[in-house]
């Protein structure tokens, strides 16, 4: 009965998603939005009182450009990939982020200090390190299976569909290092159109087999389903299934692509205060640290790193899954947003082409 | 009882040779016609129902799988369970996607039974003018592709502050819902005798009454039946929820895409359980209103 | 006396018409606006303008040849730092880059290196050393063109044509149109589903209209089940049957017609897509069909037939004519609807199943590229209300049924 007159008041008020005691926080929904729940959304409200409210969404900045433009903000605080926010952040969709108001790191480092120099940035507050890597399914796919990033695109070896994000971002450079590009070579290729005609000539090679996903909770779904032999994938989700549904799957860390997340705020939100109470609260050491008691993803703050320990739900030793560790890094790649956010609308434009034939 | 020349009206009576009597066949290629005719259509309804029917049984399978276990082939009590219906009745996000699809479908249907009741009684006006181009555009959201009309609204009611509430979902699927009603009351009206509103003037009531006493309960079925339309209409859409709607403005389709797109459990199949038993009510429902219409009208010759 | 028979006509008109005005305004203001709203951006695009306006005044003088002048290298060494600083370099960078590739490395570089670099004597001479781009004309080129506040380069790309370097319009190369082979598809798509959905639909209609009622109006609830089941369910059905571990692949294999590493890809392709729209579409076919065939008298083709035509001949001579406009209804209907269909194939047709408005919804939402989605949505509307039009003059709005 008391939902009714509740409602009616949310009919009433244009706008009216979260109120000032609530912010809207928008992730990647799946196993990774949960995590962050768990890791430091709960610990917050209890901290001050503000409620989180959690949205999905699947990257891509039209909810975010529509809103800013129309001066209606709902969404408060975003997670987001890099490549995308150095984008908002050229266009103004986000605020910026002073490092130095971050807090400080474990041991009262500078918050400068506590960041490797090339992931500071002031487009937001850099969260983890998270990995696309490729992944197979050992009940499907018996005998010895496949090591390197070449493998995933040899047909002849293993022939069967694959799964792939739908987007350029990471394909391209998969493609690369698969067709003997070196790793630190592939954005110098990539910067070249013959670089690009050769990334999309060796996509064509797979082309017929792909399946293409959009939400990271999708891979882990077509591998268990058999419904492809082989599939990119966020390495924490994949983690998630082998420790949480014991699932058979076998991580490939050739040629990984690193990335990290980052938390932005949303242009002209009303609720600018919670939502960078929230980012700060979030970007404590112990809060990023805690991420990895949930998933496999590494906090990007140098003295967070110290701080990994255990999965909590299973008692894996969390360490060896980092992407960072470094049996995982021996050929890994770190994506390039620079190139990428100049490069972004011609990348997607020709793949979108170039899928759409 | 079926009259004689309707034995004729049977699938088959191309099957039938000229120089015989109707139902005795001469030789074997046309009763094979026949039972090839017959054959196609059964198969045409299998095409049409199979696939609703078999989500009913895998709803109730106890691994989180799409296929027919062998226990469940072996009709093993084990196989089969109610979890998924109890992930469904547990899980807050469907109640609350219950909630707004609820408030945002019969929000959206009083406003467009409504408005679509008085433009159809208007359209069956015999002096209204430009009544083909008038109902066109009406008639126009019920064609346009539902895409387009989302990223219509996503931009337009976003700039008015309408972007993720439920008024402007609201507002958008009465102008989907409203073509319904236009349609059905129109069709009920082309068979409404307009003497009866004469007589009734003749007896000396008013226009309002004459509307609320004698025409509204004639046309009555076809004002609900359309009603229910555009509630199903709204109670379906997924693609302007899409765009316009956010997190508080889940409703249940909107539930139901995520969980296609991201992860198919079963969970979505006991929910689909419940919306085919909804969809059989609210169609008998329909199919009812519609005979009590055709009689209602008929009994006042 | 002349002036009361007027009003008296009037009278009645303007009480239907007053009857009509709340919905006719509602739907203008709540559909019709947003249309207009969306269409208008496919060929007006300001930005540009309002971030450079001296930038775009200074190019109005130039020839488009040579370089310009320098108040035009001045102009944009001052709008672009500016444009950075208020953080609207974005959506200008981003324009430009949608006339010519490339632009936003150019334009983002600039203005970055402008508050590095000294000023090195002449603007001319200052941009080119941050960047070489700018001793090319046509990165002038484009951004004029991008800052002509109405284009119709949304509209050359959405049809894959392209404005050559001496100004003429034409194809693009084959190898990268996009949008046209796109629009073959949907129609193609369309097509076949309309055919497929006569092809079953005729027989069914048939069956329903010819049954002894009681049957009959069984066979028509059954023909409404599908109709008024939620589309999620029925798609998401058509997963659950058609993926690899779904229910046919795993029937298949079981009773061991198909090794178990060989299922059949049914799904997230064109068989999917033709599948699932075909069976969504249908009842929309039967349903036009079952009223016209109710109404032909059951004695017309018996009498052909005793009149000496073989029944094949009968069916086409007598009964064909007469469904006609029921076949007209439903395909017409049918191909409407298909041509826009959006959910079904975003979700079972994968990348080869793919319709136009799945590259509308793209737009939107990946690539940001509002301008060419409201072109290709102008361009599927004005379809769609030329078959609208037709539909309406054949056959009648008025006509149109439900269930």
């Amino acid at each position: 009965m008391a939902a009714a007159p509740l409602l009616a008041l949310h009919l009433l008020a244009p706008g009216g998603g979260a109120s000032a005691q609530s912010i809207t926080v928008v992730s990647w929904g799946g196993s990774y939005a949960r995590s962050c729940q768990e890791a430091y959304h709960k610990a917050f409200t209890e901290e001050t009182g503000i409620e989180v409210l959690l949205e999905d969404y699947n990257g891509g900045l039209a909810q975010i450009r529509a809103q800013v433009d129309a001066g209606a903000v709902h969404w408060d605080v975003v997670d987001m990939e890099l490549p995308d926010a150095r984008l908002a952040c050229d266009e103004g969709l986000i605020e910026l982020v002073d490092l130095a108001d971050l807090p400080a790191g474990v041991n009262g480092e500078s918050p400068e200090a506590d960041y490797p120099a090339e992931y500071v940035n002031e487009c937001g507050a850099g969260m983890t390190f998270y990995s696309t890597v490729f992944a197979y399914n050992s009940n499907f796919l018996t005998g010895p299976g496949p090591e390197t990033v070449a493998d995933f695109f040899d047909l002849e070896k293993f022939p069967g569909r694959r799964g792939m994000r739908r987007s350029p971002l990471v394909n391209l450079e998969f493609a690369l290092m698969a067709d003997g590009v070196p790793l630190d070579q592939v954005y110098r290729t990539l910067d070249t159109p013959e670089g690009q005609d050769r990334a999309f000539r060796k996509l064509d090679t797979i082309k017929d087999q792909v399946v293409w996903w959009e939400a990271g909770a999708q891979p882990p779904q077509l591998l268990a389903d058999g419904e492809v032999i082989m599939s990119t994938a966020y390495n924490g989700r994949i983690f998630n299934a082998q420790v949480l549904e014991n699932q058979p799957f076998v991580i490939v860390w050739d040629g990984q692509a690193l990335d990290t997340g980052y938390l932005a705020i949303v242009a002209g939100t009303e609720r600018y205060e919670e939502a960078m109470q929230f980012v700060k609260f979030a970007n404590r050491p112990g809060s990023i640290a805690n991420v990895s008691k949930y998933i496999s993803y590494g906090p990007v703050r140098l003295s967070a790193r110290a701080l990994v320990d255990r999965h909590l739900e299973t008692g894996t030793a969390m360490q060896p899954h980092m992407p960072t560790s470094p049996d995982n890094m021996k050929r890994a790649l770190s994506l390039d947003w620079r190139w990428w956010s100049e490069n972004r609308d011609d990348m997607y434009e020709r793949f979108s082409a170039w899928l759409a034939r | 009882m079926k009259s004689a020349p309707n034995a004729g009206r049977n699938p088959g009576s191309e099957g039938v040779p000229p120089s015989t009597k109707a139902g005795t066949p001469s030789f074997p290629g046309r009763r094979l016609g026949r039972y090839g005719f017959n054959a196609f259509c059964i198969a045409g309804f299998v095409f049409l129902l199979a696939p609703i029917l078999v989500i009913v049984p895998l709803s109730f399978n106890a691994e989180p799988y799409f296929t027919f276990t062998e226990g469940m082939l072996r009709l093993d009590p084990d196989a089969w369970s109610l979890r998924w219906y109890d992930a469904i009745v547990n899980d807050e996000a469907w109640s609350r996607a219950l909630i707004n699809s609820l408030l945002i479908g019969i929000a959206s249907t009083v406003l467009a039974t409504t408005l679509g009741t008085l433009a159809a009684l208007g359209l069956a006006s015999p002096s209204m003018p430009a009544r083909n181009l008038v109902t066109a555009v009406l008639i126009s959201p019920m064609i346009t592709p539902i895409i387009i009309v989302a990223v219509g609204v996503f931009f337009f009611y976003s700039g008015l502050g309408l972007g993720q509430t439920h008024a402007g979902l609201i507002l958008a699927h009465a102008a989907l819902g409203a073509p319904f009603v236009v349609i059905t009351v129109t069709a009920t009206l082309a068979g409404f005798d307009r003497t009866v509103l004469r007589a009734a003037a003749s007896l000396g009531a008013g226009p309002l009454r004459r509307f609320f006493r004698v025409q509204l309960p004639l046309i009555a079925p076809g004002v609900f039946s359309g009603g229910l339309f555009a509630f199903a209409a709204s109670f379906d859409e997924v693609v302007v929820v899409l765009f316009l709607g956010g997190l508080e403005q889940r409703t249940i389709p909107r539930q139901m895409w995520a969980g296609i797109r991201e992860q198919i459990s079963p969970a979505i199949l006991a929910l689909a359980v419940f919306l085919i038993a909804f969809a059989v009510v609210v169609l008998l429902t329909v199919e009812w209103l519609r005979n009590r219409s055709a009689s209602a009208q008929r009994s006042v010759h | 006396m002349k002036r009361f028979r007027h009003l008296a006509a009037t009278a009645p008109r303007l009480g239907a018409l007053a009857l009509v005005l709340p919905l006719l305004a509602f739907v203008t203001v709540s559909f019709l606006v947003p249309l207009g709203t969306l269409l208008s951006k496919s060929a007006w695009q300001p930005e540009m303008s309002r971030v450079l306006p001296q930038t775009m005044r200074a190019l109005a003088e130039w020839d488009g040849e040579s370089l310009p002048a320098e108040a035009a290298f001045a102009a944009i060494a001052r709008e672009l730092p500016a444009a950075r600083e208020e953080r609207t370099l974005g959506r200008v960078s981003g324009a430009a880059n949608r006339v010519r590739r490339g632009m936003r490395g150019v334009l983002n570089r600039t203005a970055r290196g402008l508050d590095r670099v000294e000023y090195a004597g002449s603007w001319r001479e200052t941009l080119t050393g941050i960047h070489a781009g700018w001793e090319d004309a046509q990165t002038w080129q484009a951004i004029r063109q991008a800052g002509a506040p109405f284009t119709l380069a949304n509209y050359l790309q959405a049809l894959d044509l392209e404005r050559r370097e001496d100004g003429s319009i034409g194809r693009r190369p084959e190898e990268s149109r996009v949008y046209t082979p796109l629009m073959w598809r949907t129609l193609l798509v369309s097509l076949g589903v309309t055919v497929l959905c006569l092809a079953i639909g005729y027989p069914i209609a048939y069956m329903v209209a010819n049954s002894p009622p009681g049957r009959g109006r069984l066979l028509l609830v059954l023909v409404l089940v599908p109709f008024w089941t939620s589309l999620l369910v029925r798609t998401t059905a058509w997963i659950v049957l058609l993926q690899r571990q779904g229910v046919i692949n795993g029937l298949l294999v079981s009773l061991g017609i198909l090794p178990d590493d060989a299922r059949l890809q049914m799904i997230y392709n064109m068989t999917g897509t033709f599948v699932a729209m075909t069976h969504v579409l249908l009842p929309f076919m039967v349903l036009p069909l079952y009223s016209v065939m109710r109404s032909i008298p059951a004695s017309h083709m018996p009498a052909a037939i005793s009149l000496g035509a073989s029944p094949l001949e009968a069916f086409r001579r007598v009964y064909l004519p007469q469904t006609l406009p029921g076949i007209g209804a439903g395909s017409l209907l049918v191909f409407i609807l298909a041509i826009g269909y959006y959910i079904t194939p975003a979700l079972v047709g994968g990348r080869t199943g793919e319709l136009i408005s799945s590259q509308i919804a793209y737009h939107v939402q990946t690539s940001l590229n509002w301008g060419l989605a409201a072109a290709l949505s102008s361009i599927l509307l004005v379809a769609v209300t030329a078959l609208y039009l037709i539909y309406s003059r054949v056959i009648g709005i008025e006509r149109m049924r439900l269930g």
